[in-house]
C-alpha cells in the first residue's frame, strides 16, 4: 500500500465530517464546545431572505442525486401566501452504496438539527419534519435524543433564543421502503399513505407536505448551511469546481484497502479517491464501478481521471449521485451484480407505473436466465428494449434509475453477456432460484 | 380491545405530533407501535389503527401491506437479516445468508419452530463501507462473513446478546418498535453505544495525519444584506 500523492491528499476538505473525531460530538454539551449553534445565532440575526441569497450565491447543490441549486429551490417557496410552510429532510438513506447521511445522523446529529432550524427560519417554515429510513434505528435513537436536548435548550420549540422564531421539529421513522427516498413518495408516506411518486406538477415548493409549500432536502444539504452562513458563500467556493461547489462525503466501498468515508472537494477523480482509500485490495484491479449508487449508469477503468462532480459525471455519460463510489474488480461478476441490482429495482418498485413495475419484474427473469446457461442474443435485444420504456416513461427516477446497471453494463461489458450466452463462461445460477430472489 | 393502556397512551402521543387535522400522518408510527405489542401486523393491529385516525381497515391494511418493516405473521424475538444487496452480496453476504438459512432451517421471511428467530435477507442498508453487513433487530454487524454470522446466531439460540458494531446493545424486536415509533430509548447506555468504527472516520484519520485542514473558515464572515448584494452590483 503506497502513500496518496499530494495531488489526492490536497483534495480532502474535512469540514462536514470533522466534528466526528471528537467521541461526544453527538451530546448537546459536546457540540456546543465545538462552535455548535453559533450559525443559528448568526443566522437569526440575519433577514430569512439574506439567508436564502447566502445560500444561493454559494452555489450549494443538493446531495440527495439530483444536484438541484438549494438556495433557489428556497426561493421557490411563495412567501405571505397565508399558508403554512415545512421543511422536511430526506434521511431515508437506501440508494445502493450510499451510506453517508446515517454516519452523520449518528455522529453529528446536532449540525443537522441547527441546519433545519436556519433553514425553517429561511423559507418562514415552523415545522420540520426527519424522515429516518425505518431500519437505521442507531441514527434515529441519536437525532432523537438531540431533538430533546435541543428543546430543552431553547435551540427548538417556541421563540427560539429569543428572536420570536418557532420551529418545531419532529423525527419520523420509514418503515422499509426505498422508494421512500423519492421526494414526492417521501410526502406520501409522511402523510400516511403508501410511498408512492406523485405527479409533478405541482412541485413540493407549492404543493408539498399537506399540499403546502415544502422544502425536501437531504440530510448533508442541510447540515452544510451552519458552515456556509458561518463561513460565508466566498469560503464554501474555495472548495470543489466553479458550478460544483464546496465539499462532498463521498462513500467508497468495495475492492478498496480502506473503505469509508472522505470528505473531499467536488471534482476529485477516481485515481485520487482510491488513492485516498488505500489502493485496490491486493490481486484486484478496477473493473467497474458506481460514481453514485446503483442508479447511476457503471464506469470503467478507462474514466479513473474524470471529475467526480456533477459536469464531470455527466460528460462521461452517467451521474453523480450521491457519491457512492461502489468499486468492483476483475474478480466480480459485472452480470451477476447487475442481476442483484435489478432483484433490488424489482422490490422496491412500488407497482404505480407499469414501465418500472413491469419492466423489471421481466428483466429479472431475464438476467436469470443468462446466468444460468439459458440465455440468448434476443435476450440482450430484449434488456434494452425494456430499458427503452423505463428510461423516460417511468413515473418517477426509480424506473430511470433501474435501466442504468443494465443500459452501462451491456454497454462496458457485452462480451461477459455473451459469454454465459454462448457458453463459454459456466452457469452461476441454478434454473431454480438463488439466494436473494424475491 | 386486546392492547393494553400504555398502548392506547402511546397512540395518542403519537397523534399528537402531526397537526391538526392531518392525524393521518401517525399511521406509520401507530403501525410500529402494534408490533410493540403483537410483534406483527394483526387484524387487530390494523382495527387499532383504524379507529385511532378514523379511516377504514382497508386503508390501513393497504399502507402495512406496503412496507417491508411491517410483518404479517407473528415474528421471533429476533430479527436476523442479511443483507444480500450487490456489495454485501459479492463480499459475502450471499453465502451468509445460506449458511444462516441452512443452520436455522428457514427460508426469507421465516420463522423457526421454537418462535426465536426470524431470518430475512435485506436489501442495501447504509453501511456499504462496513459491508458484508447483517443486522439483529436492525442493529448492526459490521464485516460479517458466514462463519462469525453462525457464532453470532449460536449465541442468540444460546439465549446470549451479542453486542452490535454499532449503536445500543441488543433489545427484543417489540422493545424496538417502540422506538420505531418514535419514543426514545429509555436505556442510559443505548445513546452511548458504539463509537464510529475505522471506516466512518477514514478520510478524517488521513486529514489528521498529513495535517491538513480547511483554510480561511471565518466566523465571524458578514451575511450580506440586500444593500450589500446591490452595492456590490
Amino acid at each position: 500500500m503506497t502513500a496518496p500523492s499530494k495531488e489526492a491528499l490536497a483534495k480532502l476538505t474535512p469540514v462536514l465530517t470533522k466534528r466526528w473525531l471528537a467521541p461526544d460530538a453527538w451530546t448537546l454539551k459536546g457540540y456546543e464546545r465545538l462552535d455548535g449553534y453559533t450559525a443559528l445565532r448568526k443566522a437569526l440575526k440575519a433577514h430569512p431572505d439574506d439567508l436564502i441569497a447566502l445560500v444561493k450565491e454559494s452555489g450549494l447543490r443538493g446531495r440527495g442525486g439530483a444536484g438541484f441549486p438549494t438556495g433557489m429551490k428556497w426561493g421557490f417557496i411563495p412567501q405571505n401566501d397565508g399558508k403554512p410552510h415545512y421543511l422536511v429532510v430526506n434521511a431515508d438513506e437506501g440508494e445502493p452504496g450510499t451510506c453517508k447521511d446515517l454516519p452523520l445522523m449518528m455522529a453529528d446529529p446536532h449540525s443537522l438539527i441547527e441546519g433545519a432550524i436556519i433553514a425553517c427560519y429561511a423559507i418562514r417554515a415552523e415545522a420540520a419534519y426527519i424522515y429516518v429510513r425505518g431500519e437505521a434505528v442507531h441514527a434515529a435513537r441519536r437525532l432523537r435524543n438531540a431533538v430533546g436536548e435541543a428543546r430543552a435548550a431553547g435551540y427548538v420549540g417556541q421563540n427560539i433564543l429569543d428572536s420570536g422564531v418557532n420551529v418545531e421539529i419532529v423525527v419520523h421513522s420509514g418503515a422499509g421502503a426505498y422508494i421512500c427516498g423519492e421526494e414526492t413518495a417521501l410526502l406520501d408516506s409522511l402523510e400516511g399513505y403508501r410511498g408512492q411518486p406523485r405527479l409533478r406538477p405541482p412541485f413540493p415548493a407549492t404543493h408539498g407536505l399537506y399540499a403546502s409549500p415544502t422544502v425536501v432536502n437531504n440530510v448533508e444539504t442541510i447540515a452544510s448551511v451552519p458552515y456556509i452562513v458561518l463561513g460565508g458563500a466566498g469560503w464554501f467556493r474555495t472548495m470543489g469546481t466553479e458550478k460544483s461547489p464546496g465539499p462532498k462525503i463521498y462513500s467508497i466501498s468495495g475492492r478498496v484497502n480502506n473503505p469509508g468515508q472522505y470528505e473531499c472537494s467536488l471534482g476529485i477523480t477516481l485515481r485520487q479517491l482510491i488513492e485516498l482509500a488505500g489502493g485496490m485490495q491486493p490481486g484486484h484491479q478496477l473493473k467497474f464501478w458506481t460514481p453514485g449508487g446503483s442508479s447511476t449508469p457503471m464506469l470503467t477503468d478507462e474514466h479513473l481521471d474524470a471529475p467526480l462532480d456533477f459536469e464531470g459525471m455527466q460528460g462521461v455519460g452517467t451521474m453523480l449521485g450521491t457519491t457512492a463510489v461502489q468499486i468492483f474488480s476483475d474478480q466480480d461478476d459485472v452480470v451477476y451484480a447487475t442481476y442483484r441490482w435489478i432483484e433490488f429495482y424489482h422490490h422496491e418498485s412500488c407497482g404505480k407505473c407499469t414501465p418500472c413495475r413491469e419492466g423489471n419484474y421481466w428483466m429479472v427473469q431475464i438476467l436469470h436466465r443468462i446466468l444460468a446457461g439459458k440465455g440468448t442474443h434476443e435476450d440482450l435485444d430484449t434488456l434494452l428494449d425494456v430499458c427503452d420504456n423505463l428510461l423516460g416513461r417511468s413515473f418517477c427516477a426509480l424506473g430511470d434509475g433501474a435501466a442504468s446497471p443494465v443500459q452501462s453494463s451491456i454497454k462496458f461489458f457485452k462480451q461477459d453477456y455473451l459469454d454465459y450466452i454462448e457458453g463459454r463462461r459456466a452457469p452461476m445460477l441454478p434454473p431454480a432460484e438463488l439466494v436473494g430472489a424475491h | 380491545m386486546p392492547f393494553s393502556t400504555e398502548t392506547q397512551a402511546r397512540a395518542k402521543e403519537i397523534v399528537g405530533r402531526y397537526p391538526v387535522g392531518k392525524e393521518r400522518s401517525a399511521l406509520l408510527p401507530l403501525l410500529h407501535l402494534v408490533q410493540s405489542e403483537q410483534g406483527y401486523v394483526s387484524p387487530e393491529g390494523i382495527s387499532f389503527c383504524a379507529e385511532q385516525l378514523g379511516i377504514t381497515r382497508a386503508q390501513v391494511a393497504a399502507v402495512a401491506s406496503f412496507y417491508t418493516m411491517y410483518k404479517r405473521r407473528p415474528t421471533g424475538e429476533w430479527l436476523v437479516s442479511v443483507c444480500t444487496n450487490t456489495m454485501c452480496g459479492v463480499l459475502g453476504g450471499d453465502k451468509t445468508f445460506a449458511t444462516l438459512s441452512e443452520h436455522l432451517g428457514v427460508g426469507h421471511d421465516e420463522t423457526t419452530e421454537d418462535g426465536k428467530i426470524t431470518l430475512e435477507h435485506t436489501e442495501c442498508l447504509a453501511a456499504c463501507d462496513y459491508a458484508p453487513v447483517m443486522t439483529v433487530n436492525y442493529e448492526f454487524f459490521d464485516n460479517v462473513q458466514a462463519d462469525e454470522a453462525m457464532a453470532l446466531v449460536r449465541q442468540l439460540q444460546e439465549g446470549q446478546r451479542p453486542s452490535p458494531s454499532r449503536g445500543a446493545a441488543l433489545c427484543p424486536l417489540k422493545v424496538m418498535s417502540i422506538q420505531l415509533a418514535g419514543f426514545s430509548d429509555d436505556r442510559p447506555e443505548a445513546l452511548e453505544g458504539g463509537g464510529p468504527g475505522g471506516p466512518t472516520l477514514a478520510g478524517n484519520r488521513l486529514a489528521e495525519q498529513y495535517g491538513i485542514s480547511v483554510a480561511g473558515f471565518d466566523p465571524a464572515t458578514p451575511i450580506p444584506s440586500q444593500a450589500d448584494r446591490e452595492a456590490k452590483k
